[in-house]
């Protein structure tokens, strides 16, 4: 049984939307997507699930609501895309808002399904068609379609303008300086080796973050820039509402950018799906393999400078900690051991949590669902609870997690579930554990 | 009536499922160049890593985490795919039709087979009924398919053990065979076909793109 409170969420960016479509729109839109937009794999998909029900206990929101079976990933497909086809695009109004609700909120795209799978059905991969068809509708969570539409207009997530742009730069820069002599954020430096780039929030509501990591680099000796202009921004929430013509745009400037600055590499901060973005769905939306440059996540560029001893460390963090694995650079890069000897070598106390590495639970806020906002918070939390005692039973005061969704969606959970604890970046952690020399 | 079943239908079975299985396979492997992603992506070495880790039993997490149904699953199939081709009685058949003869099971081991198929049939259907999960996505479709599998092994067995007037059984036996082999490239048993390609691109995206483990 579906959860009424959920049931009854009002959405407009969902529900007035769904008020002006006509069954002629509904029928030719999805139909399109069947047929011209996906082939293969979609066909394989259908055509290959026994119905045998194996990946329902890999999902957190299904194990979270007490093993309620319309939680189960092969239960969200049945309910959306499956209906889909059997119906020939014949679908109402009722059926595209819980077909929204579904792949929306109750699928972050984590990919842990795939994993139990025998046949190693890309169900996040069918979810993402759902969201194509509700996107191609006009039918997307007002929040998320808030985003992307800043994506389409500034070519960043959260409406920065370009004077708040530099000027927070030039503020962070101040804020470093204050605490290492000689720090700079420099811009547009050609032909430097590290471009680096951020996440729209950071500049927005998280700009210390930026300050950190100038102190980092200005430490480790790096030789680093950002640009000055659009492009900067790596987050990609147009990926996740089902706009790929907007995701291409945005990962291409981003790319483009890092060309023109004729940078050897682009380091990121920490972040799961922007990683995600740019090195895989966005290069592949663009029709490359690969990227045209590296992308080191913030992960394995603190990797590189501790093991290569360019950053010393000469304090190490006390009370018991406890790691958040963000999908998208875990299950979707190997990074587990590399986050590991880092929090290792930063924390004197820390408890890993049970099931980790690729087998860990989403946050429920990945994937675009934190985006989706305060409307639908409740049903996050509803849909997490074994997060949260994930992270009870380590007993930890502090999650680490290198993700921007991780980190607000645990929050959330901390807050929600009473866990008394709090969520931290890594980079909040080296500044504090660093040796840093004063001139 | 046998004569035919005997003769013609048997041709009209294997012609149907290879022709079948070639069809589907070709269409599908010109559909693959529209999804710009496919071809690129796989990677032999994580594609054979990824169907190693799911063939071998108790080799992924899920399926150690459901010992029952992973021994049960494991027994079917392996039953389901090798009992028709070296069940003696069909080895015969070979011979006496195209001259060629291979290796044949003992008759008290293709028994408890072919039982094992019956048994796990049975497993799979009850367990569409109890475990909800599984009830709440099994459709009228899901159990005409196992039912469809069982056929030619309760007919067979029947036939074998002469409970029934034996050319009645016999006759049943081949057309419900011929059914399943006929069916087997448009329904859900195509999955047969699919698994290793279904697979191989889920390793090849996890080993090679996102250095990652897919078991």
């Amino acid at each position: 049984m579906a959860d009424l409170q959920d049931m009854q969420v009002i959405d407009p960016g969902v529900d007035e939307s769904i008020a002006k479509l006509t069954p002629e729109r509904i029928e030719r839109t999805i139909n399109r997507v069947l047929t011209q937009e996906s082939a293969a794999r979609l066909e394989v998909y259908l055509q290959t699930c026994v119905h045998c029900g194996l990946c329902a206990d890999s999902c957190q929101s299904y194990i979270s609501r007490d093993k309620d079976p319309d939680f189960a990933p092969v239960a969200k497909v049945k309910d959306t895309l499956w209906e889909m086809v059997e119906r020939k695009g014949k679908v109402d109004g009722e059926f595209l808002h819980n077909a929204a609700r579904i792949a929306f909120l109750e699928c972050g795209a984590c990919r842990r399904c795939s994993m139990y799978c025998p046949f190693g059905i890309d169900i996040s991969y069918l979810i993402m068609t759902v969201r194509r068809i509700l996107n191609l509708l006009g039918v997307v969570p007002q929040y998320l379609q808030d985003t992307t539409n800043s994506h389409a207009v500034t070519m960043n997530q959260m409406w920065v303008q370009q004077d708040d742009w530099i000027d927070t730069l030039m503020w962070q820069e101040e804020d470093a300086r204050a605490e290492l002599a000689g720090t700079r954020i420099p811009l547009d430096k050609e032909g430097a080796e590290i471009m680096y780039s951020v996440i729209g929030p950071e500049p927005k509501i998280l700009a210390q973050l930026i300050a950190n990591m100038a102190i980092i680099f200005k430490v480790a000796g790096a030789d680093w820039t950002m640009p000055s202009t659009d492009g900067w921004d790596n987050s990609n929430m147009a990926m996740y509402s089902g706009d790929f013509e907007t995701m291409g745009r945005v990962e291409r400037l981003h790319w483009e950018r890092a060309m023109q600055l004729k940078v050897k590499r682009v380091v990121m901060g920490e972040c799961g799906h922007a990683y995600r973005g740019a090195v895989y769905d966005g290069p592949r939306y663009l029709g490359w393999t690969e990227p045209p440059i590296p992308m080191v996540h913030a992960v394995e560029f603190y990797y590189e400078l501790l093991t290569t001893g360019r950053l010393k460390i000469v304090r190490k963090i006390e009370e018991p900690v406890t790691v958040q694995d963000p999908c998208n650079i875990v299950r979707g890069r190997g990074l587990h051991e590399k986050l590991r000897y880092i929090v290792n070598a930063l924390c004197e106390d820390f408890r890993d949590m049970e099931p980790r590495y690729e087998h860990n639970y989403c946050c429920q806020a990945g994937g675009g669902l934190i985006n989706c906002g305060p409307p639908w918070k409740l049903s996050r939390m509803k849909s997490n609870r074994i997060k949260a005692d994930q992270i009870r039973e380590t007993g930890a005061h502090t999650v680490i997690t290198p993700c921007h969704n991780c980190h607000s969606g645990i929050e959330d959970i901390i807050g929600y579930y009473k866990l008394g604890a709090h969520v931290n970046f890594i980079s909040e952690l080296l500044i504090k554990c660093i040796e840093i020399p004063q001139a | 009536m046998y004569e035919f079943v005997r003769g013609p239908l048997v041709w009209i079975a294997f012609l149907g499922f290879f022709g079948g299985l070639a069809y589907r396979f070709v269409a599908m492997a010109r559909l693959a160049r529209k999804d710009k992603v496919v071809y690129r992506t796989y990677d032999a070495k994580y594609g054979a890593r990824s169907i190693l880790h799911w063939v071998v039993p108790f080799a992924g997490v899920n399926m150690r985490m459901r010992p029952l149904y992973t021994l049960l699953s494991y027994a079917f199939h392996v039953c389901v795919l090798v009992t028709p081709v070296f069940l003696l009685a069909h080895v015969v058949l070979w011979r006496e039709s195209w001259g060629v003869s291979w290796w044949s099971l003992p008759e008290g081991v293709a028994d408890i087979m072919t039982l094992a198929v019956i048994f796990a049939c049975l497993f799979f259907m009850i367990r569409r009924l109890v475990r909800p999960e599984v009830r709440n996505v099994s459709y009228l479709s899901d159990f005409l398919l196992a039912l469809l599998v069982m056929a030619p092994f309760i007919t067979g067995f029947a036939a074998h053990h002469q409970w029934l007037p034996y050319r009645m059984t016999l006759v049943v036996h081949i057309v419900s065979g011929a059914l399943w082999l006929l069916l087997i490239p448009w329904t859900r048993l195509v999955h047969m076909m699919w698994f290793p390609f279904t697979r191989a691109y889920m390793g090849s995206e996890f080993g090679a793109v996102r250095h990652a483990r897919d078991w």
